[in-house]
């Protein structure tokens, strides 16, 4: 019997290796759930949960939904552009309306780092943090690591670079926490002006040469270049961008092992990987959405406990 | 702290082929049924009835699966210590089959009644009997009882039944272990 070490998910950095360990072995479980000709269960029938989006989603919001849905959870929704929030309503203010209405947990997307954290100290819901700023995913890391443990059996030693627009990413550093905790060894790779400065003191290796970080990596994890953040020109154009570290399938058959291939969705298709490369029998994507579910059922589970 | 043994290996020996001739009398060749273990504590007692149907009784093709109930409990944070699931797995549908349950110790029988919330998932079976190593007969919240049963115990909420197997606990036997003094 085994239980999470902490109250809230707010980031990948403040959970134990143990915890994610646990995470993801109860995610076996709710995979085999999801997979059933009924795939609901009756766990969390007591339980509100509310999920605010103050940012936009497709995959983790809906992915987020279904996975409470699965657990019989009551789900309300909330996003920012409908609501008293652009009336100028603070964000404690928001959180303490909605749970005055007796909600359990909240599941929160936030444009502002930290936002989760600072929720947390504020109001006693349980917070899982879906996302805040370009700060950190933790949910998308869990899912990650879990998508490429099914794939190639375990993490432990295990080389993956993490590839494109590392600076507005917030998948990059849970990505980079998680990989970490679980043995795993990480590269950052991209131009320079879309990595961090300090990125090499989190401990990876980093690289400007997309050819080489393919043939170091096991596992290639795209990002997306994130135009609607970047206010600045990083790159002379998206033509050019493309053709340095954009992932094509000459790229892949140079190289004389086959890679995993991975993107946390949205793609841009053509930019950052090529249609041909996101629809290859190397690319784990849907699995990914797929394990997305399983994975947020194993955190709400735990979280709930 | 005390514990005594009720049932030793010899005579779990006698109860299990018991059990497997009262299966065979009921369900024949095993064609239209399907066992499920109730994890965690039910799976050995499967194994070993599957193995007996198997080797000493000749049924060849005998369809189990293991069913795990976690997530159908109905104490789900009304514990101290948080529950952990265990794998399930059963890969046919249940439609229309007659199922057989098996579990070591029927207690409370909250359990079973989890169970017969979980099999649902898997269709809807024709009819769903249930089989207990040790029946503790006047312990039920619920009114759950069981068609084959391998030995009926009274005993007391602070009493314990444990069931060791020599595949996990190195030992075949039944013991009572009484809490007070």
């Amino acid at each position: 019997m085994s239980a999470l070490s902490v109250n809230h998910l707010l980031g990948i950095k403040e959970v134990s290796t143990d915890d994610i360990k646990l995470i993801l072995e109860t995610a076996n479980q709710f995979k085999e759930v999801i997979n059933r000709p009924i795939k609901k269960v009756p766990t969390l029938r007591d339980i509100t949960i509310a999920n605010l989006f103050f940012e936009n989603s497709t995959r983790t919001r809906l992915s987020f939904e279904l996975a409470e849905k699965r657990l019989s959870a009551d789900v309300i929704n909330f996003s920012a552009s409908s609501s008293s929030v652009s009336k100028g309503e603070t964000l404690v203010d928001t959180v303490n309306n909605i749970l005055s209405m007796k909600v359990d947990m909240v599941v929160m997307r936030h444009p502002n780092p930290g936002a989760g954290v600072f929720l947390s100290k504020q109001i006693d819901a349980t917070i899982v943090n879906a996302g805040d700023g370009a700060h950190e995913h933790p949910t998308q890391a869990l899912l990650d690591a879990y998508s490429i443990k099914e794939k190639l059996g375990d993490l432990q030693g295990v080389r993956v670079a993490i590839i494109g627009d590392v600076l507005h990413s917030r998948v990059a550093l849970s990505n980079i926490f998680c990989l970490q905790k679980l043995g795993a060894e990480v590269m950052v790779c991209g131009p320079a002006t879309l990595l961090p400065k300090y990125i090499s003191s989190l401990g990876v290796h980093v690289e400007y040469n997309l050819d080489k970080a393919l043939a170091w990596c096991d596992v290639a994890n795209m990002l997306r270049v994130q135009h609607e953040r970047q206010d600045i020109k990083y790159f002379p154009s998206v033509r050019e961008y493309t053709m340095q570290y954009g992932l094509t399938m000459d790229r892949l058959n140079a190289l004389n092992k086959e890679i995993v291939v991975m993107h946390p969705g949205p793609i841009n298709r053509g930019v950052e990987i090529t249609t041909e490369v996101a629809d290859s029998h190397q690319s784990i994507i849907l699995r990914q959405v797929e394990n997305g579910v399983a994975v947020r059922m194993a955190v709400l589970y735990l979280l709930s406990q | 702290m005390k514990e005594k043994q009720i049932i030793g290996k010899k005579e779990l020996d006698v109860i299990l082929n018991r059990l497997c001739c009262q299966l065979i009398e009921n369900h024949h060749d095993f064609s239209n049924t399907v066992i499920i273990g109730i994890q965690p504590r039910g799976i050995a007692l499967t194994n070993r009835l599957i193995k007996l149907l198997k080797d000493v009784y000749h049924i060849k093709n005998v369809q189990f699966g293991y069913l795990d109930i976690t997530f159908f409990r109905d104490d789900f944070r009304r514990r101290d210590e948080p529950l952990s699931a265990n794998k399930t797995q059963i890969n046919f549908l249940v439609e229309e089959k007659n199922v057989v349950f098996i579990d070591d110790v029927l207690y409370t029988g909250r359990s079973i009644r989890a169970a017969l919330d979980a099999i649902q998932s898997f269709g809807r079976p024709s009819k769903i009997e249930l089989l207990c190593l040790i029946d503790r007969r006047f312990s039920r919240d619920l009114p759950i009882q069981p068609n084959y049963t391998g030995k009926r115990v009274d005993a007391i909420a602070s009493q314990r039944v444990k069931v060791f197997w020599e595949e996990e606990d190195k030992k075949d036997a039944v013991t009572m272990l009484s809490l007070d003094k």
